[in-house]
């Protein structure tokens, strides 16, 4: 026999949600908005650096050594100035990121067997920004030294061509591209899951007790569970279409492959939601109105967000904080949901992690299920 | 027969705050019993311990035979509630917040939701949603909702916060149409005018129960005479009447005074007393006790 007083109440909470315009934007305009301004603006993949160019030089050289740059990705020649003040302004103006200075004499001492130095000039303030450039301008510049010392043995009569001793030869698995949004979305979903439910079942919880609706229900024969149960079961459901919502969505604009196997996904995303849920509800059990339940959320899941790996490597992370990081349930989420999107790993390589979050759910809705008492004391 | 409610030295404290204080009383099958007190003295905590919802510190209740502390799963399926704040979800119409605790009620009887709309005259409305409703009609669903499930026994908590006296009125005819159906009300109310409505009246203040009884029976028990004043000099006379020996209490009743005084006074001391103090234009009458003089009375009495 159906359960009356469960369907009764999963049926309420779906008109309540689809009645109230805030919740159903957050519920369903807010994961693609993340989703596209994650994807577009929040690249780690730093392209065409503005730089502005003091060629003091002005020979043949000076113009082959900026052709190097010119055809690397990385470097866009914005600026050619007359003086280092220029490059300076450029870059307290923001116009330009970095500025290179080409000193006199350059060919001469290039094509004389002699040492030529070229200054490099950068804006620190945005790291991110600065190591890439750095590093690009660094490997520019020896590739291009190497070939100058080639040639030079060459014209001695002692090297035969260009072979070089040693040659790394990469293969990048998984990701070639190294595209930050593919490694970007699959940890959307994460975030996104643990975001929504937490605050849609506080907020909702909350919300009984502020109207004086949870007296109500609580006088009802409504049993306990059926009472959890009902209140959370249309946000799994809400979960599990934002899932495939940002899943699609990723697919069908970023290009991330889904390697592996969509129903684990899905099942573990349960596994990860019953936390996530079980959160909420801790929550709703301290706030007392919606606003406090709303910032009790941010408090909880912002700072898990950082410790989650999500945005930052947690391997760059002080020890202390990796340490943090094994209480952040997401951490393993991410793990799983990055490790079956983008490498397509089974059970096998992700087990210690399903096992974690097993953990965290049992403990986390046994303690809300002992703090959600149907009494008013 | 038992008692439909029996409090046996019901008391709840909130830390070192009691707000329920031994109160003991009965209450039997189909009436109708009131709860007078003002806003703070403890008639919401009591039933909120009949209910189950609150433990009690000490003493004891049963509801229908059941223990309320150990027992209120048996309760809650057989009892209606109505609380302060209509419990209503806004977002919801009519006639799906009927359908919503007809359901956690278990009521799979059909026609039931278009029985209690057409029992509390809601035909209308029943798909206006409830967030356009005025306080009257919450008041009218409120009621429904509480009693979706045919309980015995209906629990109201100030059911007349914030609705006008007419009203009122009607809220208490539908009351009484329940009542003569066997179904036992406890009302906890503020407004005298509702308390004499009911067959029986608990008073209620700092947390005691200080009587029990038929609105005639707490009026005929009430030591003294009441008597109206009327004068231009209002607060003066208060002032004298306040202090005068043999007057028990005085309150400003609209525009005039309300005295209630040992049966030894006469008008004519009243009278002499407020000549005394140079107040000359007075007309004295008595008159019979109403509930508010037996709860002033009886208040000022306890203090």
């Amino acid at each position: 026999m159906v359960n009356l007083r469960l369907v009764s109440l999963i049926r309420k909470e779906f008109i309540q949600i689809v009645r109230d315009p805030r919740t159903l934007a957050l519920t369903f305009v807010f994961p693609l908005v993340m989703l596209f301004l994650l994807g577009y603006a929040a690249t780690n993949d730093v392209k065409n650096i503005s730089l502005a160019v003091l060629d003091q030089d002005r020979s043949a050289e000076s113009r082959r050594f900026l052709d190097a740059f010119r055809t690397a990705d990385y470097f866009h020649l914005d600026f050619f100035v007359s003086s280092e003040e220029e490059i300076r302004s450029l870059i307290d103006s923001n116009q330009a990121r970095a500025g290179m200075i080409i000193p006199p004499g350059y060919a001469d001492h290039l094509t004389g067997g002699r040492n030529a130095q070229v200054a490099f000039i950068l804006d620190g303030s945005d790291p991110t920004v600065a190591s890439t450039a750095l590093a690009a301008a660094n490997l520019i510049g020896q590739a291009y030294s190497t070939r100058v010392l080639a040639m030079r043995m060459n014209r001695v009569g002692q090297g035969s061509g260009l072979d070089m001793p040693l040659e790394v030869r990469t293969q990048v698995l998984y990701n070639p591209g190294m595209e930050s949004a593919h490694y970007m979305i699959p940890g959307m979903i994460g975030m996104i899951l643990q975001f929504l439910t937490t605050l849609l079942t506080a907020t909702s919880i909350v919300r009984e007790r502020e109207r004086g609706t949870i007296e109500q229900l609580i006088v009802t024969p409504l049993r306990r569970w059926e009472m959890i149960l009902g209140k959370l079961a249309p946000y799994v459901f809400i979960a599990f279409f934002d899932t495939l919502e940002v899943l699609s969505a990723g697919v069908l604009f970023f290009k991330v492959p889904i390697n592996g196997s969509l129903g684990l996904l899905l099942g573990l995303a349960a596994l990860f939601l019953v936390t996530t849920l079980g959160i909420g509800l801790l929550i709703s059990t301290v706030a007392h109105t919606q606003q406090e339940a709303m910032l009790t959320t941010m408090f909880t899941v912002l700072p898990s967000i950082f410790l989650s790996g999500f945005f930052f490597p947690l391997a760059a992370m002080p020890r202390i904080l990796q340490w943090i990081s094994y209480l952040v349930p997401l951490r393993y989420f991410l793990i799983i949901v990055r490790g079956i999107v983008l490498k397509g790993v089974g059970l096998a390589a992700i087990w210690p992690e399903v096992l974690a979050l097993s953990v965290f759910a049992l403990v986390v809705m046994t303690g809300a299920a002992i703090r959600y008492r149907k009494r008013l004391d | 027969m038992t008692p439909v409610i029996r409090a046996d030295g019901l008391t709840r404290r909130f830390g070192s705050f009691t707000a329920v204080d031994h109160v003991s009383f009965s209450v039997e099958a189909g009436e109708v019993v009131g709860y007078l007190g003002p806003n703070g003295s403890g008639k919401t905590t009591t039933l909120r311990m009949l209910l189950g919802l609150l433990r009690p510190s000490e003493g004891r209740a049963e509801v229908l035979g059941y223990n309320t502390d150990r027992e209120a799963d048996k309760i809650r399926g057989r009892v209606g509630y109505m609380s302060q704040k209509f419990a209503l979800y806004h977002e919801l119409t009519v006639r799906e917040n009927l359908e919503f605790y007809g359901g956690l009620y278990g009521v799979r009887k059909n026609g039931r939701v278009e029985e209690t709309l057409s029992n509390l005259e809601l035909e209308q409305l029943q798909n206006e949603r409830v967030a356009v409703l005025s306080s009257g009609w919450r008041q009218r669903l409120a009621l429904g909702v509480a009693i979706i499930h045919q309980p015995q026994l209906l629990f109201l908590d100030e059911p007349s916060s914030g609705v006008d006296p007419v009203t009122r009125r009607n809220f208490w005819e539908v009351i009484y149409r329940l009542a003569a159906t066997g179904i036992t009300v406890m009302v906890t109310t503020h407004y005298m005018d509702e308390a004499e409505y009911c067959q029986r009246v608990g008073i209620m203040q700092g947390g005691r129960l200080l009587a029990m009884d038929s609105p005639e029976h707490l009026k005929a028990t009430l030591p003294g005479q009441v008597w109206e004043v009327h004068t231009p000099s209002l607060m003066e006379a208060f002032r004298v009447l306040e202090r005068m020996p043999g007057i028990r209490r005085v309150g400003l009743s609209s525009d005039y005074l309300r005295a209630v005084s040992e049966r030894e006074i006469t008008p004519e001391t009243i009278q002499r007393e407020l000549s005394r103090h140079g107040i000359e234009e007075v007309e004295i009458h008595t008159t019979r006790a109403s509930l508010e003089d037996v709860f002033l009375f009886l208040a000022g009495s306890s203090i």
